[in-house]
């Protein structure tokens, strides 16, 4: 028999491929079924959304947030309107600041409802997307109550939220927040001892917490390595402070734990919803400064002042004092933040957004060596990768 | 905190004395001007000085101010988890002048770098792999520069008889319109007719900008 020559190949993956989680193309060298190295190739879905925000006064920026990552876009928001808040010096009312919570706790669900359900799917387990969907439906009319808009809601602005809740919808998220823990269980039961599941996820992309940091990783990704580091308990924004919630960490940092850690970040989450329909406020939900937060529709209709002020904030908006901050959150995939330069105008200078999945997809080179093709899908999955925000 | 990030200033300051050009503390977070060439061995003492222990390079991102002289900013943000507090490093660079890599003090940097590159052009030495990132294959130019248009140069379509996506210049069927609110009052240019004569009377006060 002759000699075969044996050569390694490369494999295109994505940019098309369902389980590449949007538009990542995936350039892989391989040696027969393992990876000898993965070059993701990113920016199909890139946007320009710095280059626009530097066009945009600081409200109009609010909407580019909710459409990076596009799953949880009330995290987004959040940082933005930190960062602005930031640099004008602003308090939030207690409300506002608890609405806020609230509706991140919502975003945070929604998140790791799709990422484990689409994770789950990936490694061949089709009916947690199935049942988890209605809860997501749920939760996005609960969106929708509030802003109007069932994904993009660019309800947390600068200054507090858009508009006050209407009534009732606190009763009816807190009834859904004692409904749901059943139905995580249940999604459990699909998933965390199955034995289809386990095997295509334990032990595999295992990073340890040295070289989590190395890598810029954050959010579960760096508890599932045992560290544990929450910004909402390291460096309390809004409300948090206020509420009592676990950190749920790992200790292994492999795909499986990753997803058990986003499991219990959901009870977590829960707790936390459940405090701020229980302990909400009264008062006003944004800060009662005319020349920031734009006044009600029905004050315009009566007194001259708030027409004018509806007319200034809604042409030219506001002037941000000259300066730079940098304000983060613990968004549901790991920090996110806004790096917002003032020039004192009515329009950013430079905001510079940090999205935690560009992080965590520069890993995927380190994560998928040696492995098979097939586990390149469940780290992908695990990572938790949404191209929105990656780029930008 | 806000007395904890003053000492670090002071202590940085201190410490790298050759290195470090200034530290500043605004809105609560502490900026450190960095000397180009030696901002990796800055990062690296911040990365594992007992004091600093920033372990986490959160975040290198460009700014572009081209009224300066070396018009770019390269901005790291470091996150330390031990002493739960930030710091910002700074460099100034232009458009020839190579940045030292980060990558050697964190394997994160590689695709903030790279994005910089992309963006703005500012050029890291000793980089492994310096190619664009988030532009599309074959782009030219670097889009976050404040002299590059908004709506960019080329733009894309598939054309049906060539059977394939061809490049086109921008062609805009509305020109593109910069408003200007920032001075509704005092931002009018042209002379209404009939208001000649306003440039020899005296300057009005300037009424109050806005309600």
């Amino acid at each position: 028999m002759a000699e075969t020559q044996i050569r390694n190949f490369n494999l295109n993956f994505g940019p098309q491929h369902p389980s590449a989680h949007g538009v990542l193309r995936l350039v892989l060298e391989m040696d027969g079924e393992i990876i000898e190295r993965a070059d993701p190739h990113i920016g199909l879905l890139h946007r320009g959304t710095e280059k626009l925000i530097e066009y945009k006064s600081y409200l109009q920026a609010v909407p580019y947030f909710d459409r990076l990552d596009y799953v949880a876009p009330q995290n987004q928001e959040h940082a933005f309107a930190l960062a602005v808040e930031k640099l004008l010096g602003l308090k939030i009312p207690p409300r506002g600041q608890y609405i806020r919570v609230l509706y991140a706790e919502i975003g945070r669900i929604l998140n790791h409802i799709l990422n484990i359900c689409s994770y789950a799917m990936d490694v061949g387990a089709m009916t947690p997307m199935l049942w988890m969907f209605e809860e997501r439906e749920k939760l996005m009319e609960y969106c929708e109550r509030a802003s109007g808009a069932r994904m993009h809601m660019a309800y947390f602005r600068p200054g507090g939220v858009a508009f006050d809740l209407p009534p009732k919808l606190l009763d009816d998220i807190g009834a859904w927040a004692e409904r749901f823990p059943q139905i995580i269980d249940d999604c459990e039961t699909l998933l965390t001892e199955n034995r289809i599941f386990k095997q295509r996820t334990v032990d595999i992309g295992v990073i340890n917490a040295e070289q989590c940091f190395d890598w810029g990783f954050t959010g579960p990704n760096l508890r599932a390595a045992g560290v544990a580091w929450d910004l909402r308990k390291a460096q309390p924004y809004d409300a948090y402070d206020k509420m009592q919630f676990d950190i749920p960490v790992g200790t292994h940092g492999d795909c499986y734990e990753r997803y058990v850690v986003r499991i219990l970040e959901m009870h977590e989450s829960v707790r936390i919803i459940k405090q701020c329909v229980n302990d909400m406020p009264g008062g006003p939900c944004k800060a009662d400064d005319h020349k920031i937060s734009p006044p009600r529709r029905a004050e315009m209709k009566q007194s001259m002042e708030a027409l004018i002020h509806h007319f200034k904030l809604y042409t030219e908006g506001y002037r941000v004092p000259e300066g730079e901050v940098y304000a983060a959150v613990e968004a549901p995939k790991g920090e996110f933040a806004v790096y917002l330069v003032s020039d004192g105008t009515n329009k950013p200078y430079r905001c510079k957004i940090r999205a935690p999945g560009f992080a965590h997809l520069q890993a995927m080179d380190f994560l998928s060596r040696g492995h098979m093709l097939a586990d390149v899908v469940a780290n992908i999955g695990s990572l938790d990768i949404v191209f929105g925000e990656i780029d930008r | 905190m806000d007395l904890a990030l003053k000492d670090l200033g002071d202590y940085l300051v201190g410490e790298l004395p050759d290195e470090i050009l200034g530290s500043e503390l605004a809105f609560d977070q502490l900026t450190i001007k960095v000397r180009r060439e030696a901002v990796a061995k800055v990062l690296t003492f911040l990365r594992d000085d007992v004091n600093c222990q920033f372990k986490l390079l959160v975040d290198i991102c460009g700014a572009d101010y081209p009224a300066r002289e070396q018009r770019f900013e390269v901005v790291y943000n470091l996150l330390s988890l031990t002493h739960n507090n930030r710091i910002r490093v700074k460099v100034a660079t232009d458009e020839q002048t190579p940045v030292p890599s980060a990558t050697g003090v964190f394997s994160a940097a590689n695709w903030f770098e790279r994005e910089a590159w992309d963006l703005f052009g500012i050029y890291f030495s000793d980089h492994p792999d310096l190619r664009r990132i988030l532009t599309d294959y074959g782009f030219e130019g670097h889009p976050l520069r404040k002299d590059f248009p908004l709506t960019g140069y080329v733009e894309v379509r598939y054309d049906d008889e060539q059977k394939r996506v061809v490049y086109e210049p921008v062609k805009l069927t509305q020109e593109f319109r910069s408003f200007d609110f920032l001075s509704p009052w005092e931002g009018v240019q042209q002379v209404l007719p009939g208001d000649e004569k306003a440039e020899e009377a005296p300057p009005q006060p300037k009424p109050e900008g806005g309600a």
